[in-house]
């Protein structure tokens, strides 16, 4: 079974995008989407490419040194951002969290 | 996302990094392939259900399209754009060939839902159906408890075997929803049915009010629901969205008898949506064959899917305003509801063009307003079950003892 449904996202989180939520390029329409059960999100390029760094493998807190070093901003501006993001996505049912064990 | 990470990407109108993308395409927009297709890929189903959205003439076996027909049919959607394909019926896993269906789409690259009554499925097809890349299931739901449900399904034991199938979806590591369709005689179960979803570990889970047209409409005197117990469904849903944010997402389809606006039903016609119906038409709704008059394309003819979208009789005869009739050809909110449903219109006025009856400036709307309320308060239970036969009247509860399937 899933682990625990609602997910709270913080530094130390491990987010991962479930099965039932795919990150697709849509080349007919040249945009980035999330592809989920009766929905069609359109994450915006920051998004993306946050979401392309959640692989259930990285701490938010290490997608947000990344970011913070590609784009030379403030770190804790990021954090609070990918944090916010990230918790939308949790809210709507989209994102899961690396289980201990992998099946 | 923030000024720090400031995205000239983001069109102006969206305040949200992850907006639907549905909602972002504007009106004015050329008529784009849609997102996501609805594949009834058969009639044949065993349940019975009295609002079944199927049309009243079903397409029989023979009439469906083959394995490598639907193969092609799949293959196209992906080349020209659909990201989506959600398969239904029908009970769609009465095709033998779903397995190698939902491989192909996967392997198109498609976005597959399987939105099943679950009654024929074993737990082995189940994991196959996940092996082959399935990526949702949507289970229906008639009620929460075995004798009332598997009496609206017309089927004994249906229930059960639905609580077994969607365990088996989640032990599969397989995304749920379950669908419940809800109806006069349902409705007092709807806290029970949340309730029943959060038990299933669903994801999601549909509260749909029956939408009255073909079936539903032949048993409309005994599903319409009253005025009292449509302000409690609202009131519950909206308790449970709160209560549940994060653990289960709640949609909610409103009937929209009772609505003083009529439904912007399926994004207006030929906007947002297509079918493929069992035979292989392609349909701008899955009630559109009941209007009489229209000339739908197959995807056995020699025009491609594309075409027909853009440029058959039937897709253009009601898109965007120009068709329009008063009072909706003059009304401030024709491109916000494009005159609601039009298989609806046909259905109660005889032509399509003519305003929904739901809207509250159709000339009809308080005669049907009126006569729902009649019907919400009147003793008609009795259903017409759907079937091939054009339907079976369920036996007389006086005469039989009881209800029973």
């Amino acid at each position: 079974m899933a682990g625990p449904r609602h997910i709270s996202v913080s530094e130390a989180s491990r987010p991962v995008l479930p099965r039932h939520a795919k990150l697709k390029y849509d080349e007919t329409r040249r945009v980035w989407v999330i592809l989920a059960p009766e929905r069609v999100l359109a994450p915006d390029e920051i998004a993306v490419e946050v979401l392309q760094l959640c692989d259930g493998i990285r701490h938010v807190g290490d997608v947000a040194d990344q970011l913070a070093a590609k784009y030379a901003a403030p770190r804790d501006a990021i954090l609070t951002d990918v944090i916010a993001m990230l918790q939308d996505l949790a809210d709507k049912g989209f994102l899961t969290e690396a289980r201990e064990k992998t099946s | 996302m923030s000024d720090v990470l400031g995205n000239p990407a983001i069109p102006p109108d969206a305040s949200d990094s992850l907006a639907v993308l549905e909602k972002q395409r504007s009106t004015a927009e050329t008529f784009g392939i849609p997102l996501a297709v609805l594949l009834e890929v058969t009639h044949r189903c065993p349940l019975q259900c009295p609002y079944c959205s199927n049309p009243v003439e079903l397409d029989r076996a023979g009439k469906e399209l083959t394995t490598e027909e639907w193969k092609k049919v799949l293959t196209e959607l992906a080349e020209i754009g659909v990201l989506q394909v959600h398969f239904s019926g029908g009970e769609p896993t009465a095709r033998k060939d779903l397995v190698e269906l939902i491989k192909h789409a996967s392997d198109a690259g498609l976005y597959t839902n399987l939105i099943t009554s679950a009654v024929l499925l074993t737990r082995d097809r189940l994991s196959e159906l996940a092996d082959a890349g399935l990526c949702h299931v949507q289970v229906s739901f008639q009620g929460t408890e075995d004798i009332a449900a598997d009496r609206v399904a017309g089927y004994r034991g249906a229930h059960h075997k639905k609580i077994e199938v969607a365990k088996w979806t989640r032990e599969l590591d397989l995304p749920l929803t379950v669908n419940a369709v809800m109806h006069r005689q349902n409705l007092h179960q709807l806290a029970d049915i949340i309730q029943m979803a959060i038990d299933l570990d669903a994801d999601r889970l549909e509260v749909a009010n029956v939408q009255y047209y073909g079936w539903a409409l032949k048993n409309r005197a005994a599903l319409m629901p009253t005025v009292a117990q449509l302000d409690e469904t609202t009131r519950i849903v909206e308790e449970a969205r709160e209560r549940l944010k994060g653990t289960l997402a709640i949609d909610y389809v409103v009937p929209d008898y009772y609505a003083l606006r009529p439904k912007k039903c399926m994004g207006g016609w030929g906007r947002q949506f297509f079918n493929i119906s069992p035979a292989g038409k392609v349909l701008p709704c899955h009630a559109a064959e009941s209007i009489t008059g229209l000339d739908f394309e197959s995807v056995r003819s020699n025009h491609s899917i594309a075409w027909i979208w853009q440029n058959s009789d039937a897709f253009n005869r009601y898109r965007g305003t120009g068709w329009m009739k008063e009072p909706c050809k003059t009304c401030e909110f024709r491109e916000i509801d494009f005159g609601g449903c039009r298989c609806q219109a046909f259905a109660l006025t005889g032509d399509a063009a003519n305003t929904d009856p739901a809207c509250a400036l159709s000339p009809l709307h308080e005669t049907i307003f009126k006569q729902a309320e009649r019907e919400a308060e009147g003793e008609t239970n009795r259903f017409l079950y759907r079937n091939f036969a054009g339907g079976t009247l369920e036996p007389d509860p006086g005469e039989s003892g009881k209800h029973g399937a």
